[in-house]
C-alpha cells in the first residue's frame, strides 16, 4: 500500500489508486470532468492537474498512479493558474445559456467556474456553432454546443452496456458527440448518460423543462422495478408545482452503492415512476355493491374488514400479499394473520411474460421484496388460494396490488374466482382490471410516499425514504393493517414503519440485530443470506 | 561542405526503386551480416552511431530500441511512420519512391533487434506513388525471400489527418480506432499497436539503419556533431532558387543550406525568415541562420530540428498571414482530444485571422501569446505544443509587423 503526502496530508492507499482518488481519501477534492471512477481513464479534459515533487510542470491527476512517497500539491499558484486557463478553454465556445439550460443548478461548468475561474472573459470571436436539441434516443437528447467533449458518455456506452452508440465525430473544435449512423441511443440504460454528462449537453427528455433543479427536494429510496433493490434518489417538486402540471415526482437519479448499482440504474426503473401521479391512483376508500362504486371512510372499510376477519372462520380467508410490499407491511400483514388464524396465505404470482434480465442490473423478478416475503414465511400457494375462491371455499379474498387479470393464470378462471367470494378487498396505489372487481378497495401508499424496507434478491435489507406525501387518503399497507388490528384486540403498538421494522428484527431471526440506524443508507446484507 | 551522400546516393538512377537496382549498389549485404549478429549486440551499434529519430522528436534510435521488456514473451511490433505530413517536409516521399528497398532492408535489422517478426508501414493517404512504389518493393522483398521467414511487412494507408503523424495517433489509427493520440504512460515500447509492445520508427531514420550495420557506427557517428550521427535529408521549400530534398551532414549550418545548396533566395533576394524544423518549429531570424541543423544545434538556438522541413521567406512574405496559415493548419488538423488544444487552435487562428483582414484589436497579440503559453505543455501528445512554437515566435519575433496591421483606436 503506497503511502503519499497530499497537502502535507499524510494517506495510505491501496496500490493502483490513481491521485483523484488519493486526494479524495485525504479530503481533498480535485476538480475534473472526463474522470469518472466506473469508466476507463480517458485524460482528456485536462483539469485534474495536480503538482508532483521533482515533476517539471502540472499532471494530470486521473492517470498518475499514486506511489510510496509521492508528494503531492493541488493548490500551488501553477496548479490554480492551469485550472483557470483549462476553465477558460472549456467554455470560450459554450454558449453560456444558463438561463434555458436544464443542468443550470447542477452543471460543473457553473460550479468550477464559480471555485477555480472567475477570469475576465476575452474570447470575442463567433463562437463555433454546432447541432441543437437533437434527440438521441427515447430519453436523452443532445445540445452539441453545451458539450465539453469529455467522452463520458462515449465511455458508458462502450464499457458498460456494450451497445457502442455513441461516437466523437469531427476534428478539433467542431468535435461533437453523435450517434453512428444507424443507430439510436436506445439501450436500457441510456439515462445514466445524463447523470454522468458534467454539463447540460445530454439533458433527459422526460424532466427537461419541467423544473428548476433548486426547487427539487430529495430523499434517499431504492428502486422497486426490481429484486436488485438499485439505491435512487427520489426527486419532488413541492415548491413549484405549477411548473410540472401538478407532477410531484420530477425524476429517480442512482444513488452510488458500490455492492447493489454502483452508480447505475437501468431506465425501466428511472422511468417507472409515472404511476405515482398516474389517473388510475387510488385515493379514497370505495365500496362496490350491487356494481355501483362509491366513496367511503377509512371507519367504515376497516370496521367493514375487521368485522369480516372476526366473523369468519380462518379457513374460509384466503390472502395475497405482494412482494411489492415493504418489509414492514408483510410483518404487519403476517401479525394479523397470526391473530386471526389464516393459513391460505401466499405472495407470488406468475406473470404473463417472463421478465427481462441481464448480467449488468436488471433482474427477472420484478418484484422489490420477494425475498423479504420469503424470509417471513409467507411464501405459500397463491394458486391454491385461487382454487379455492373458485371452489366458494372462501368469503374473503384479500388482494395486494396483484393485478390477477393481467398475470398468467387464464382470465375466465381469475374471474369466476372473484365472482364466487362474497367479499373481495383489494389493497394497492393503483387501480386495476382486478381492483374494479373488488368489494373494497383500500388505498395504499405509492413507495415514495412512505418509508421502509426492501430485501433484495441477495438478502440484503435497504431503506426507503418518504419523499412526498401520500395522494388523497392512501395510507401505507402497514397502517392499514394496523388499524385493522385494533378493533381485533391488539393495541396499536407501531405508529411508524420503524416500529414494525423493530418488531420483525425481533421475531425472524434472519433479520435479528438489524435496525433503521445499522441499515444505514446502503444497507446490510442479512446475515444467513444465500444468494 | 558538400559530403557524402549516404541516403540519396541512388536517386540518380532511374531505376533506382527496384531490387535488381539495389542489389546492384550493394543492397541487402547489411542484412546478411545483420542476422550473424545478437540483437543486442545491432541495438548498441546504433546506440554508438548517435543515431536519432528523424521523423521530428529526435529521441536516440537505439536508446528507443532498448526499451522494449526483456523476454517479453507475446509479440513485438515494429512501425514505421510514413505518415509525412509536417508542413515543409517531403524527404520521407523521396525515400518511398526512389530507395524503398532501403526502408526494407532496414526493417528487417530493425526487427531483428527489437525481436519483431511483423512491421506495419503506416503510408500517409495522400503519397499515391509512395505507397505503390513501396508495395511493389515489399512485394519484390518477398519473392526473393527477404520476406516471409519469419518476418512479414503490412503496408497500411492513412487517411489524411496530421495527427496520425504522432506515434500513438498512429497506433490508435492502424488499430481500426479514430487517430487520438494515447495517454501515457503506459509508453509503446510497453503496450503499443494492439496492446503489444511497439517500436515507432520514422522511414529515414530506419532507412539509415544498414549503413550503420555496413559501415559501423564509428564512421556514422563521426558524420556527425557530437551528440547526433550521420546525415540528414532537409526539405527546403519556399523563397530559394533551388528547392528540394539535399542530403547533408547534421552539422551543415541554415546558411549554407540555403545558399550553397538551394542557390540562395529568390523574389527580392532578401531573407526575412526561416522556419528551419517544419511548421511546428518557431521561425528564425535572417541574422540567425548561422546555426547548426543538428538536433541541438537548433534547442539551443531555441527551435528545433524537428522533421528537418527549412521553409524560407524572403522580404515579400507577409509573416502574419504565414501565421494564419499556420494558425488555420492546426485549428484544422487538431484532433479535438485534450481542451487546451481543442479550444485555442481554432480561437487563436480566429485572432490571427481578424488581424490579417484588418480587424484585428491592440490586445489580441498579448491574448495570442499568453493564450499559447497558458496552452503549452497541458496536453497529451506534442501537437499543441508544436503549434505554440510558431504562435510565439512568429509574434515576439516579428511583432511590429503584425501591429502594424492592427487599426489604431
Amino acid at each position: 500500500m503506497p503511502r503519499l503526502t497530499i497537502n502535507g496530508k499524510a494517506v495510505e492507499v491501496p496500490a493502483g489508486t490513481n491521485l483523484i482518488e488519493a486526494a479524495r481519501s485525504a479530503g481533498v477534492e480535485v476538480p475534473h470532468y472526463c474522470y469518472h471512477a466506473g469508466l476507463s481513464i480517458a485524460g482528456q479534459c485536462r483539469l485534474c492537474m495536480v503538482d508532483i515533487d521533482k515533476t517539471p510542470r502540472p499532471t494530470i491527476a486521473c492517470n498518475t498512479v499514486a506511489a510510496d512517497g509521492m508528494v503531492v500539491q493541488t493548490e500551488t499558484d501553477r496548479v490554480r493558474e492551469t485550472r483557470k486557463s483549462i476553465m477558460e478553454f472549456h467554455l470560450i465556445n459554450h454558449p453560456l445559456d444558463c438561463p434555458v439550460c436544464d443542468q443550470a443548478g447542477e452543471c460543473w461548468l457553473q460550479i468550477y467556474y464559480m471555485q477555480h475561474g472567475l477570469y475576465d472573459p476575452r474570447m470575442t470571436d463567433e463562437k463555433v456553432h454546432k447541432p441543437k436539441a437533437v434527440p438521441l434516443g427515447p430519453h436523452v437528447i443532445l445540445d452539441a454546443e453545451r458539450c465539453i467533449l469529455c467522452s463520458r458518455c462515449v465511455r458508458f456506452c462502450d464499457e458498460i452496456t456494450g451497445t457502442g452508440e455513441l461516437g466523437i465525430f469531427e476534428r478539433g473544435d467542431h468535435s461533437e458527440i453523435g450517434l453512428f449512423p444507424g443507430h439510436e441511443l436506445d439501450n436500457k440504460y441510456s439515462g445514466n448518460v445524463v447523470d454522468i454528462c458534467p454539463v447540460g449537453a445530454l439533458t433527459d427528455r422526460d424532466f427537461r423543462f419541467q423544473v428548476r433543479v433548486w426547487y427539487l427536494e430529495t430523499a434517499k429510496s431504492v428502486c422497486p422495478g426490481c429484486a436488485r433493490g438499485c439505491n435512487i434518489e427520489v426527486h419532488v417538486n413541492r415548491r413549484r408545482p405549477h411548473h410540472a402540471e401538478g407532477r410531484r415526482v420530477a425524476r429517480l437519479k442512482p444513488r452510488f452503492n458500490a455492492d447493489v448499482n454502483r452508480w447505475w440504474i437501468c431506465d425501466a426503473g428511472r422511468y417507472g415512476f409515472g404511476f405515482v401521479d398516474g389517473a388510475d391512483r387510488l385515493r379514497v376508500p370505495a365500496r362496490r355493491e350491487g356494481g355501483t362504486a362509491s366513496d367511503a371512510t377509512w371507519d367504515e372499510a376497516i370496521a367493514a374488514v375487521a368485522g369480516a376477519l372476526r366473523r369468519l372462520p380462518p379457513e374460509e380467508v384466503g390472502v395475497i400479499a405482494s412482494p411489492k410490499m415493504s418489509n414492514e407491511d408483510l410483518f404487519a400483514l403476517r401479525r394479523l394473520l397470526d391473530v386471526c388464524a389464516v393459513r391460505r396465505v401466499a405472495v407470488q404470482v406468475p406473470p404473463r411474460a417472463p421478465g427481462d434480465e441481464d448480467a449488468i442490473l436488471i433482474r427477472a423478478d420484478k418484484n422489490p421484496n420477494s425475498m423479504g416475503a420469503e424470509l417471513m414465511g409467507l411464501g405459500g400457494d397463491a394458486r391454491a388460494v385461487l382454487t379455492a375462491a373458485r371452489g366458494r371455499q372462501l368469503k374473503l379474498l384479500w388482494i395486494f396490488g396483484h393485478d390477477l387479470l393481467a398475470s398468467a393464470w387464464p382470465e375466465p378462471e381469475v374471474l369466476e374466482a372473484l365472482r364466487r367470494v362474497e367479499t373481495v378487498v383489494f389493497t394497492g396505489p393503483s387501480a386495476n382490471l382486478t381492483s374494479a372487481h373488488a368489494h373494497w378497495v383500500l388505498p395504499a401508499a405509492a413507495w415514495v410516499e412512505r418509508d421502509g424496507t426492501y430485501t433484495n434478491f441477495e438478502g440484503r435489507v435497504q431503506r426507503f425514504r418518504q419523499a412526498t406525501e401520500p395522494l388523497g387518503q392512501a395510507l401505507p399497507e402497514w397502517e392499514i393493517v394496523g388499524r385493522i388490528l385494533a378493533p381485533l384486540g391488539e393495541a396499536p403498538s407501531a405508529t411508524r414503519a420503524e416500529h414494525w421494522f423493530r418488531q420483525l428484527a425481533a421475531a425472524v431471526p434472519a433479520f435479528a440485530g438489524l435496525s433503521y440506524q445499522s441499515l444505514g443508507d446502503t444497507g446490510r446484507r442479512l446475515a444467513g443470506a444465500n444468494p | 561542405m558538400t559530403g557524402e551522400t549516404i541516403l540519396t546516393r541512388n536517386f540518380e538512377r532511374s531505376d533506382s526503386h527496384t531490387l535488381r537496382a539495389y542489389v546492384e549498389t550493394g543492397g541487402y549485404r547489411a542484412w546478411a551480416k545483420a542476422q550473424a549478429m545478437e540483437p543486442a549486440a545491432i541495438v548498441d551499434e546504433v546506440k554508438r552511431a548517435n543515431l536519432r529519430g528523424l521523423g521530428g522528436a529526435g529521441f536516440p534510435t537505439g536508446t528507443k530500441w532498448s526499451f522494449i521488456p526483456k523476454n517479453h514473451a507475446g509479440p513485438v511490433y515494429l512501425v514505421i511512420n510514413a505518415d509525412e505530413g509536417e508542413p515543409g517536409t517531403f524527404k520521407d516521399r523521396y525515400l518511398l519512391e526512389r530507395d524503398p528497398h532501403a526502408l526494407v532492408e532496414g526493417m528487417l535489422i530493425a526487427a531483428r533487434a527489437i525481436r519483431s517478426a511483423t512491421a506495419f508501414v503506416y503510408v500517409r493517404g495522400e503519397y499515391v506513388e509512395p505507397w505503390r512504389r513501396f508495395s511493389t518493393a515489399v512485394r519484390e522483398a518477398y519473392e526473393a525471400g527477404h520476406l516471409g521467414k519469419g518476418f512479414d511487412i503490412v503496408v497500411h494507408r492513412g487517411a489524411g489527418a496530421y495527427i496520425c503523424g504522432e506515434e500513438t495517433g498512429l497506433i490508435s489509427s492502424l488499430e481500426g480506432k479514430k487517430g487520438w493520440p494515447k495517454l501515457k504512460p503506459p509508453f509503446p515500447a510497453i503496450k503499443g499497436a494492439f496492446g503489444a509492445p511497439t517500436i515507432v520508427n520514422n522511414v529515414e531514420t530506419i532507412c539509415h539503419v544498414p549503413h550503420i550495420v555496413n559501415r559501423g557506427a564509428a564512421w556514422f557517428a563521426a558524420l556527425g556533431t557530437k551528440t547526433q550521427g550521420g546525415t540528414r535529408m532537409y526539405s527546403v521549400s519556399g523563397r530559394v532558387v533551388r528547392p528540394g530534398v539535399y542530403e547533408a551532414p547534421v552539422g551543415i549550418t541554415l546558411r549554407q543550406l540555403i545558399y550553397e545548396r538551394a542557390g540562395g533566395v529568390t523574389g527580392n533576394g532578401r531573407l526575412k525568415a526561416v522556419v528551419p524544423g517544419g511548421s511546428s518549429a518557431a521561425i528564425l531570424t535572417a541574422d540567425e541562420i548561422d546555426v547548426t541543423m543538428d538536433v541541438d544545434g537548433l534547442k539551443n538556438a531555441g527551435t528545433m530540428a524537428g522533421s528537418a522541413g527549412v521553409i524560407v521567406m524572403d522580404e515579400t512574405v507577409s509573416i502574419p498571414e504565414s501565421l494564419m496559415v499556420v494558425a488555420r493548419f492546426y485549428a484544422h488538423e487538431s484532433c479535438g482530444q485534450c481542451t487546451p488544444c481543442r479550444e485555442s487552435t481554432g480561437w487563436i487562428y480566429k485572432m490571427t485571422r481578424r488581424i490579417v483582414e484588418g480587424r484585428g484589436r491592440k490586445e489580441d497579440l498579448d491574448t495570442i501569446l499568453d493564450v499559447a503559453k497558458r496552452g503549452a505543455g497541458t496536453t497529451i501528445c506534442a501537437f499543441y505544443d508544436g503549434a505554440v512554437g510558431p504562435y510565439i515566435s512568429y509574434i515576439e519575433k516579428f511583432r511590429g509587423e503584425f501591429e502594424a496591421l492592427i487599426p489604431r483606436a
